[in-house]
């Protein structure tokens, strides 16, 4: 077998694997779903003021959750499972075997892409069908590759982060705490309209405020442009090189004592 | 075409100040069995990490299958099976996926029905890897090392924690495999296993290599034999020259002798010539297990 069928090949067995862990599979699905019910629930009518108009903050929160569906399937999936996979011999195993290291990587990160890609439309369709949200039309183009960088950068970061991960253990706490002040500050689950300036211009920085900016741009019904939000997008593939280079120095195949 | 499976010379490993392994020479042959034989910490993992290509060596040459294992080659890799210590294989798949998912990644892989027939996991095929028990995690471990079809498999201490009978059944397993005409590397802390399993063992201990040899090789290491009687407290004494050589517990005599023949004929003379019973004579020859015991002591005091 060449190296491009064993690494397609890959992605059939980390399906199989992740269907197959129940309660990984259920949160990575359910929290995002719940996220999206109960902030709509609580603000959705509201008047939420946007670029060029004035819409419903269910238009906010829509494309706000599928951010927090990028990162929790790419990051936070991707960093728990190769540190548990590492903890267990796994990756030390595959780097035994002839199968090339990359081929592996590509199989579990496609899985991951293909979650991802389930659980956003999930998210777009329940926004469109419950809470009545205009789907990006001439802003598609832009919104998919914001989502293909988002999700590629996100599972980059996830592997990065496992190098300061010690054990499967601290997994979750590393990973959480990582994570979850970025999601508050980074108009996720609050907007950010009423935040300091320095608050916000500091997010900036950080990979999730421009993935949510770039995201809600290319869901506002009155963009007039084709949406694409170089700047926010730049800031995500700066992200992507440094996770790539920090995994390429740090990334652990062994097991941590 | 290289003559031997695996050729060590002069191989160091030092991690900081620590010296794991201390500059050993090994040479396995082709489709031998061979173990190398310590305690704890005596660096054979480390050693036998070098070789699969998993640690880096300080210094020194190695040779396995004519490749430099440092240079992580795939054609390097179709060619060994690795059975590391700890299992690594995805919870989620069942026993039959495993092994195929495996199999996918060499040139020519054994057939799965024969390597499950081999590994005694063929009831256990549709059962997901989370439900095995510790023993039938190791034979997978071993399915998913032979599966490559290997002219050289790594075995790192396959059955500690085993009971008994699981040990022994594993002990079966592996000897079936020189059948299949493999090289097997094996290390072990344990000297049953090492004789039972190995066509020639190595012991290691403090990251030196400190016999070598058959293991009726490394038995002949001792010299000495060991005579064992009992008297009745009411005989007679022993001649002099003999008490001088003999130790005593209780109503039992042990004598230890380089010349057993000879000592053993003056023992029954005097005991035909003054009438004392001799019971329960034993005639014995050190055990391996004490010959490996007695050398790693030595060569643990002498480091310290």
């Amino acid at each position: 077998m060449n190296t491009l069928s064993l690494a397609i090949r890959q992605i059939k067995y980390e399906n199989l694997a992740f269907w197959r862990n129940p309660v990984s599979a259920f949160f990575t699905f359910i929290f995002p779903l719940m996220f999206l019910a109960i902030f709509n629930l609580l603000f959705g009518n509201r008047e939420f003021e946007v670029p060029g108009g004035v819409t419903h903050t269910s238009t906010f929160y829509v494309p706000s959750i599928i951010a927090l569906s990028v990162t929790s399937a790419c990051y936070t999936n991707v960093a728990m499972s190769m540190t548990f996979s590492r903890d267990q011999g796994l990756l030390k195993r595959i780097r035994g075997s002839p199968l090339p290291v990359w081929a592996f990587l590509f199989g579990r990160i496609t899985t991951m892409l293909m979650v991802t890609i389930l659980l956003v439309t999930i998210v777009a369709t329940a926004g469109v069908v419950f809470y009545g949200v205009d789907l990006p039309g001439k802003t598609f183009p832009a919104f998919a590759f914001t989502l293909l960088i988002g999700s590629a950068t996100f599972c980059i970061l996830g592997i990065a982060i496992t190098s300061v991960i010690p054990n499967a253990q601290a997994a979750p706490a590393v990973v959480n705490a990582s994570i979850l002040p970025l999601l508050f500050v980074s108009d996720v689950f609050i907007p950010m309209n009423d935040a300091p300036s320095w608050l916000i211009s500091f997010t900036q920085i950080f990979p999730v405020k421009p993935f949510t900016s770039a995201l809600h741009t290319a869901f506002n019904p009155f963009e007039t442009g084709l949406g694409f939000e170089f700047t926010d997008i730049g800031v995500l593939v700066l992200w992507a090189v440094i996770g790539t280079l920090i995994a390429i120095r740090f990334f652990s195949w062994e097991p941590r004592q | 075409m290289t003559e031997f499976a695996v050729d060590i010379a002069n191989l160091k490993k030092t991690y900081g100040n620590i010296e794991a392994v201390r500059g050993i020479d090994l040479r396995v042959n082709v489709g031998e069995v061979f173990a190398l034989l310590g305690p704890n910490g005596a660096g054979k993992t480390t050693t036998v990490e070098i070789l699969e290509g998993h640690r880096k060596r300080t210094e020194g040459s190695v040779s396995v299958l004519g490749h430099d294992p440092s240079n992580n080659e795939r054609i390097f890799k179709q060619r060994i099976g690795i059975v590391l210590q700890k299992t690594g294989v995805e919870p989620y798949l069942n026993v039959e996926e495993t092994i195929k998912l495996f199999a996918g990644y060499y040139r020519h892989p054994q057939p799965i029905q024969q390597i499950l027939e081999i590994t005694g996991l063929e009831k256990l095929r549709s059962i997901r890897v989370q439900k095995l028990s510790g023993g039938q995690l190791r034979r997978l471990d071993v399915a998913v090392g032979l599966v490559g079809n290997p002219e050289l498999l790594f075995l790192d201490e396959p059955t500690t924690g085993f009971d008994p009978s699981a040990r022994r059944s594993a002990w079966e397993m592996i000897s079936n495999l020189r059948t299949l005409g493999k090289t097997v590397f094996l290390t072990t802390h344990y000297m049953e296993e090492a004789e039972y399993l190995a066509d020639r063992v190595a012991i290691m201990v403090n990251g030196k290599i400190v016999a070598e040899g058959t293991p009726k090789e490394l038995a002949n290491h001792e010299s000495e034999t060991t005579i064992r009687f009992q008297l009745n407290s009411t005989d007679g004494t022993l001649p002099q020259h003999l008490v001088s050589k003999s130790t005593s517990s209780g109503d039992s005599i042990a004598i230890k002798t380089d010349t057993p023949t000879e000592t053993l004929f003056e023992i029954t003379r005097w005991s035909i010539d003054t009438g004392n019973q001799l019971k329960e004579i034993t005639v014995s020859r050190p055990s391996l297990e004490e010959i490996y015991l007695k050398l790693v002591d030595k060569s643990e005091t002498k480091v310290d």
